[in-house]
Parts: C-alpha cells; structure tokens; sequence
C-alpha cells in the first residue's frame, strides 16, 4: 500500500498508477454538487472564489452529523459523475486530486490527463469507516449548505484506490472486463 | 371487534426507532451475503472491498453511527389496520418520528423542499414518503427504510408491453443493472416490480428492495427468474466497488401485480450494499 502525503506533488503523481491502493494524508478540501455549481458559475463570470484550489484534492462527501466526541460524523465519498460537468473548469483551473466513487466521463478523464492530475475511489457505503481517518475538520465556506459546504479536512491514512492515472487509464474501464463471462 | 385506539406518541418513538436502527444496523441477510462473497471473490481488490465494507457495518453497529453518511430519503410501508383508531393525525406522528430520528440519530438531512428551483434542506429530513395499504384487524405494521440517492439515481423504469414476454423482462432489468455499472456502491440488492400501473409498479420495486435477500418470491416462477436474473448480473464482471470482481449484485427480489391487457409495466430499483429496512408492529 502506498503512503501519498498531501498536497499531491507532480512527481507524486506521476508515479500513482490506475489500480494502485494508496493511503492519503495531509489536507484536502470538500464539495459535493451544489458548492460545484457555484464554484462553476463563478468560474464562467471570472469572479474570484472563496477557496483557493490550485494544487488541492477534493473530497466528494456530505458528512452525517458527527455525534459527540468525534471529529466528523460518517463521510463515505458520493458519486462523481454528478460533478462531471463541473470539474473539467476546476481541474483546468489548477484542481490536481479528486475522490469520489463511481466512473468519470470523457471530458473528465482528458481534463485530468491534459492537467497531470489523478481520480482517486474511496468505497462507497464505508463512511464510518473512513471516518476513522478522518483527524480534524474547519469550515471554509458555503456553510448555508450545511453538510454540503466547503471544509477542509485533515487525513491520516485515509484508503482509497487510484481509479484515473494521469496518463488517464481507467480502472473502471480495465477492471470489469477481466471479470466479465457473459 | 372493537376498535382499538393507538397513541401517535407510540407511532412516533416506533418509527424514531426503526429509522435509527436500519441507519445503524445492517441486516444479518446482508451481512451474511458479504461474507459469503468475500469468501468466493478471487482478487485481492475485491475480497478487500468487501472486508472494508464488513467491518464498516460492524463499526457502525457498535458506536450505534450511520453505516453510511447518506441516511437516505425517509421510505415506510404502512400496514393499517382496519380496526385501529390513531389518537390523532397519523401522518404528523410519522412525520415527528423522522424528525426525531435524524435529529437525536445524528443522521443526515438530505430533503430539499422544491426539486427544481429552491432546492432548500427541509433540516429534518422531512417530509417521509409514506405508502399506506388498509388491512384486515388491529395493528399497525410498519416497514421503514432510508433510502440512499447513489443507487435511487440508477434506478428505471419502462412500460414494456405484453409480446415483449419474458425475455424482454429480463433484458431490461440487465440492461438498467449494466448501465448503473459501478455507480450504485455494489454489491448491489435489485429490486423489481412488474405489472399494475405505471405508479404501482415503481412502488412494487421499492417494496422489493425492502424484502429480506435470503426470501425468494412465493411464485416459483419468479423465485426461478430472481436466481436466474442473480446469476446474469454477477457476470457482467463489476464487482464490489465497481472494481472488478464476480459479485455486483447480492440479492434480486421481485414484486409483482395483476396488470392491464396491453400492459407489462417493468420497474427496476436499484440499492446499494447498505440495504437498509426495519419493520416494527404496533
């Protein structure tokens, strides 16, 4: 299992490779689809945004609540293509990680091969799980859309596997077909 | 027999409860259907997904916390009995149970009031879809369960007509699974409903999902079709997570209704590995 310390490097990311299972620390920020819409909508007007994301990893989560005595409530990853429209422009925009679940379109996988940048899959339905990893998380805004708003958490060992390279193989695509008997 | 008079109260702490559990405890259906299939995977992704997703529900059990952050759109399948007298509105008791669940449960509100323009969170997960049936004597049975929007989301449905027969059943319900691919967190539980209306047969999917994995259909023609069905969909070669591996689906139960002669209304919903439903009698 490899250890990736973030922020991601460049050189970091040219040595993950689709289907290598990571353990990530460090920090990244989170934002699921309606702080995606804004950040977007703030892109096509060229207004400034309220998180800076040039080298981050976005977090495709809504936590449940945390009950007391926890750092966050379960915070499994939620389905990606729902921000497919979006995260071309983000990763265009210096965006270089992204976890989630679930395949990427296209446009998605050729935005992260043109921007050297990686998909990573945590597994769905493993929020309280995950959680454990999960050390310390702070506001950064959009808190009006409560557990969609815009965090930054800090990770230890957080397990994920690399699910779009930066060469763009696509664990997806690859990985199925080796199980396929129809 | 006399009327019997229940308590809304009861009807609220009954459905807090069922909420909470089915958000903290899997079903032993479930979990034993991962078991089985950590054991008979073949790859190391795959066997280790699904020990993930294991221990995962076992965490979630022992905290007594969500086993999934989406604690899903609130669903209950009323059995009203015809004898029963509820002390009040039955609808708010219901709608105070929800309330009470995700709020003391520490579970996630995801209602938003309007679909397409506000798009505002109700903040207490109201309000519950609730799908009442009248029967026959004094209890009230409740089925509950929290509905996550990853699997909701792939879920379809078709007015397939009579000549289309069985294998046009089967294609479609193949077809819905294959477009879902690895975006509803399999392994996934395929609940179908056949026949009735457009309307009813959606509901019949719902209700099938809401059905226990190791019951199969009363109908040994349908039981035949759900083993059948299982087995197509566990070649298609997703695997748990979506990563590859023999076991996409763990359960396909199907639900059926009489129809209209031109009719063969198929609906295909689609649930994750965190299957979640409680029943309770009052």
């Amino acid at each position: 299992m490899k250890k990736i310390t973030l922020p991601l490097t460049d050189e970091q990311i040219s040595t993950l490779k689709a289907g290598d299972s990571v353990l990530l620390t460090g920090t990244m920020i989170t934002g699921r689809d309606a702080a995606h819409k804004r950040l977007f909508e703030l892109a096509q007007d060229g207004s400034e945004f309220p998180v800076n994301i040039e080298g981050e990893t976005i977090y495709y989560v809504g936590p449940a609540p945390a009950k007391p005595g926890y750092a966050v409530g379960p915070a499994g990853p939620t389905s990606s293509y729902r921000m497919d429209k979006y995260a071309p422009t983000l990763l265009d925009m210096g965006l270089k990680g992204m976890v989630g679940k679930g395949a990427r379109n296209k446009d998605v996988i050729d935005a992260i091969v043109r921007n050297h940048a990686v998909y990573f899959a945590a597994i769905g339905g493993a929020a309280a799980l995950i959680a454990k990893s999960i050390k310390k998380t702070e506001p950064i805004c959009y808190e009006d859309l409560g557990t969609e708003s815009v965090r930054r958490y800090y990770v230890e060992d957080f397990p994920c596997i690399v699910a779009v390279d930066c060469e763009g193989n696509n664990v997806y695509e690859t990985e199925p077909k080796k199980y396929n008997r129809e | 027999m006399e009327t019997r008079i229940i308590k809304s109260q009861e009807i609220t702490d009954a459905v807090k409860k069922l909420f909470m559990d089915c958000n903290y405890f899997i079903g032993d259906d479930i979990m034993t259907a991962l078991k089985t299939a950590r054991d008979n995977e073949q790859s190391e992704v795959a066997k280790s997904v699904l020990s993930q997703i294991i221990e995962n529900d076992e965490i979630a059990a022992k905290e007594e916390i969500p086993l999934c952050q989406d604690t899903g759109m609130a669903v209950l399948f009323v059995e009203y009995g015809d004898k029963v007298s509820v002390d009040g509105d039955f609808e708010q008791a219901v709608r105070e149970g929800v309330r009470r669940a995700y709020d003391e449960g520490y579970l996630r509100k995801s209602v938003v009031s309007d679909p397409v323009f506000d798009r505002i969170n109700t903040k207490d997960n109201t309000p519950a879809i609730i799908h009442t049936k009248i029967v026959p004597g004094d209890k009230i049975k409740i089925t509950a369960g929290g509905k996550g929007f990853g699997s909701e989301n792939m879920s379809q449905i078709k007015m397939l007509t009579p000549s289309y027969g069985v294998e046009g059943v089967k294609q479609f319900i193949l077809d819905a699974v294959r477009t879902a691919g690895p975006n509803p967190c399999p392994p996934i539980v395929v609940g179908v409903g056949i026949g009735g209306t457009f309307e009813r047969c959606a509901q019949l999917a719902k209700k099938a999902t809401f059905r226990k994995i190791d019951t199969r259909n009363s109908d040994p023609r349908y039981a035949k079709l759900e083993d059948e069905l299982l087995e197509s969909i566990n070649k298609m070669g997703f695997g748990p997570a979506g990563l590859g591996g023999f076991t996409t689906a763990i359960g396909v139960n199907i639900e059926t209704s009489p129809t209209h002669i031109a009719g063969m209304p198929v609906a295909v919903n689609i649930c994750c590995h965190a299957a979640r439903h409680k029943s309770a009698e009052i």
